[in-house]
């Protein structure tokens, strides 16, 4: 049945018949090492790369256009999948990004849950990169121990929305649910624990002669390279600009909340490895802070979860249940959505993996006219190009492992 | 009268708005009121012209000529130290304006401000590019074709980016379905099988959480779907077996096939 001249690929994997005694490398699409589908043409000259050029989309799926025709709510799963390692940093950054077109302030006790919610799906994230790529350098260990805690995290988010991994936790308007009762002890547990653990693998790593080998002086980003390609995140802190969303354009409450915004004039994988370890400890730092947050709003009785906005955002369970008219709102709300008025805005959060923005442009209907997501890896991706030649094959690796790339995130 | 639909904007609308509804706006305020932005937009208007400009959402909004986007992103680069471009993309208007809206997110990171610039190509230009000055706008660009058309001058590798470089039609306009048209149904069927194999296999099912709700006779098959009408039972003879116990049920009636009667068109 298949024509089998129909599938022959574009480039060969390897010439030889070159005269310049350039071969071509196809690395990926289906590589472990590229975290998800990634293409590179690596034009080797011996051991060397010359030319490097990343050829993405085999998971694009039009999330921009599935925007366009959906409703504001529809749409919050749907930015699960973009970043699927850290879910709730997508989900907060539309909803954030909703809010402020339409102008809503968010209950304090949502606003503490989402911090929460937000730094544990950053631990995660950067427990989940510790793991991938210490296993892709080969140090199998590492990997089991990251997921170890990893997977502690998933429970409790298990517990709070009943998704492991596409969580959908937040709303436009606040959080659906408060917090379980074992959350803050078991998130007390793990954040006891934490600083040993990040410990052992630092032991492991920091003094490891491959790790090192590796990382050290590898991939080194320049600061003009790194703002040029747009870099953002732990990519642009090791490349030596101190530039946190959460810190120089605080949101929720996070300028409420102590901590430091860890950075380093290197440039190099070993920089942007020490970063996402103390980024770990300061999400930690955070997230006690957040619990006493959380502690005082139950004491100050502060149950308010979502914002009072009958025009936006639909009415407690209990009024939808009890009174008409909140059923009346309810309904419309699920049949036809909200209408956000007419304008356009430009959020960024400080997701995991960098600057997550959501431009919207609303023309007053209850479909986004477009919406458009500024994802970080795509440009994460993209430095490939020029971050690549005069490095060697096996570097390949451990700097796409230090990236940080997730492909759905990537092609959206 | 069957109500019109525009064929130039196919994206989903909204089934009812109240024939009274007006559109709240979110509000616009004068750059005067931001010190740093205004002395900004002074340094854009001693250089080009600007069409117009606002502040909305702590973002200033600068809508300048096509022509001149280059030397403004130059200009805020160099001298208004906004040394990041996080983004820059299009909006599609050909069904209200006929052209598109092009934005470019500028970030800087000295100054903690935002802006954005707004220029508006007929259908059909194409835009300088700025890849010389922002390596980010390599890929933007490139994705901004992908999606709208829209070729930049000057970019050093304008292909695809996240379509196959074979495919036909750009996705984000607001004239191509949610579903793909005619060529992205038999996009992967000819790739795979070949053109020749169209008639066996069928256009690719593009909407596979498609289900019609009317139809009781295929729906267990969703996946593999027939075309209507097709014996979907093949040459397997009629079963005549009786699924009741013996000794009945129960306050239920022992049930009589000849008794029944088959409705054959389940729209009837």
């Amino acid at each position: 049945m298949q024509v089998k001249n129909r599938l022959t690929p574009f480039f060969e994997n390897i010439t030889f018949d070159r005269e310049d005694n350039e071969m071509i490398l196809n690395f990926g699409p289906q590589h472990p090492s590229a975290h998800g589908q990634l293409r590179l043409m690596l034009h080797l000259q011996q051991e060397m790369i010359v030319k490097a050029h990343p050829d993405i989309g085999y998971l694009h799926r039009g999330m921009e256009k599935m925007a366009e025709n959906m409703i504001y709510n529809e749409f919050m799963p749907t930015t699960d999948r973009m970043d699927y390692i850290a879910s709730s940093a997508n989900n907060y950054g539309f909803a954030l990004s909703v809010e402020r077109l339409i102008g809503l302030e968010v209950p304090r006790r949502a606003k503490v849950i989402r911090m929460m919610l937000l730094e544990i799906n950053r631990i995660m994230s950067h427990l989940f990169w510790l793991a991938t790529t210490a296993l892709d350098i080969g140090a199998m260990t590492v990997f089991l121990f990251a997921f170890r805690e990893r997977e502690h995290l998933m429970d409790i988010i298990e517990g709070y929305c009943g998704a492991r991994l596409t969580h959908a936790a937040i709303r436009i308007g606040g959080v659906p649910l408060d917090i379980q009762d074992s959350f803050i002890a078991q998130l007390r547990t793990f954040l006891d624990k934490l600083p040993a653990n990040i410990k052992d693998y630092e032991d492991l790593l920091n003094t490891n002669r491959i790790w090192l080998m590796r990382m050290e002086e590898v991939g080194i980003i320049s600061k003009e390279m790194a703002l040029s390609w747009g870099c953002t995140g732990p990519m642009l802190r090791a490349s030596g600009v101190a530039w946190d969303i959460r810190k120089e354009e605080p949101y929720e409450l996070y300028d409420e909340v102590e901590f430091k915004v860890p950075y380093s004039d290197k440039g190099d994988n070993f920089a942007r490895y020490r970063i996402y370890m103390e980024e770990m400890r300061e999400s930690a730092k955070i997230l006690y802070q957040t619990i006493d947050m959380y502690e005082k709003c139950v004491k100050d009785n502060q149950t308010e979860l979502m914002a009072h906005a009958p025009k936006y955002v639909s009415a407690p369970k209990l009024d939808i249940m009890t009174q008409n008219y909140s059923l009346m709102q309810h309904f419309v709300l699920v049949t036809q959505g909200m209408r956000p008025p007419v304008g356009e805005v430009y959020v960024a959060t400080e997701s995991p993996k960098g600057e997550l923005g959501f431009y919207i442009n609303s023309q007053g209907g209850p479909y986004p006219y477009r919406l458009k997501l500024r994802a970080p890896s795509f440009w994460h991706t993209g430095i490939l190009t020029d971050l690549l030649p005069g490095h060697y094959i096996p570097d390949v690796v451990s700097i796409i492992g230090t990236t940080n790339i997730v492909f759905g995130e990537v092609d959206r | 009268m069957r109500a019109y639909k525009p064929k130039d904007d196919v994206q989903k609308k909204a089934y009812y708005t109240d024939r009274f509804y007006v559109s709240p706006q979110v509000p616009k305020f004068s750059v005067e009121d931001d010190e740093v932005f205004a002395h900004d937009l002074e340094a854009i208007r001693a250089k080009v012209e600007v069409l117009d400009a606002y502040i909305q959402v702590g973002q200033m909004v600068v809508f300048i000529k096509p022509e001149d986007n280059y030397k403004v992103l130059e200009l805020l680069r160099d001298r208004c130290e906004y040394t990041q471009l996080s983004e820059m993309s299009a909006i599609d208007w050909l069904a209200k304006r006929g052209g598109f809206e092009v934005f470019y997110q500028m970030l800087s990171m000295n100054k903690r401000k935002r802006l954005r610039i707004k220029m508006f190509i007929n259908k059909g230009e194409a835009v300088n590019s700025v890849e010389k000055l922002f390596r980010s706008a390599d890929w933007s660009e490139r994705e901004m074709f992908d999606m709208f058309g829209i070729e930049a001058n000057g970019h050093p590798f304008m292909k695809r980016i996240l379509m196959p470089n074979d495919w036909q039609g750009h996705p984000l306009l607001k004239s191509y379905p949610l579903q793909g048209d005619e060529f992205a149904s038999w996009y992967e069927v000819d790739k795979i099988y070949g053109k020749e194999a169209r008639d066996i296999i069928g256009p690719e099912l593009r909407d596979t959480a498609k289900v019609d709700r009317y139809d009781s006779e295929r729906f267990a098959r969703l996946g593999h779907e027939v075309p209507k009408g097709t014996k979907i039972t093949g040459n397997e003879p009629k079963n005549e077996q009786n699924y009741q116990e013996d000794g009945g049920v129960f306050m239920i009636k022992k049930f009589d096939k000849k008794d029944s009667v088959v409705i054959d068109d389940p729209q009837r």
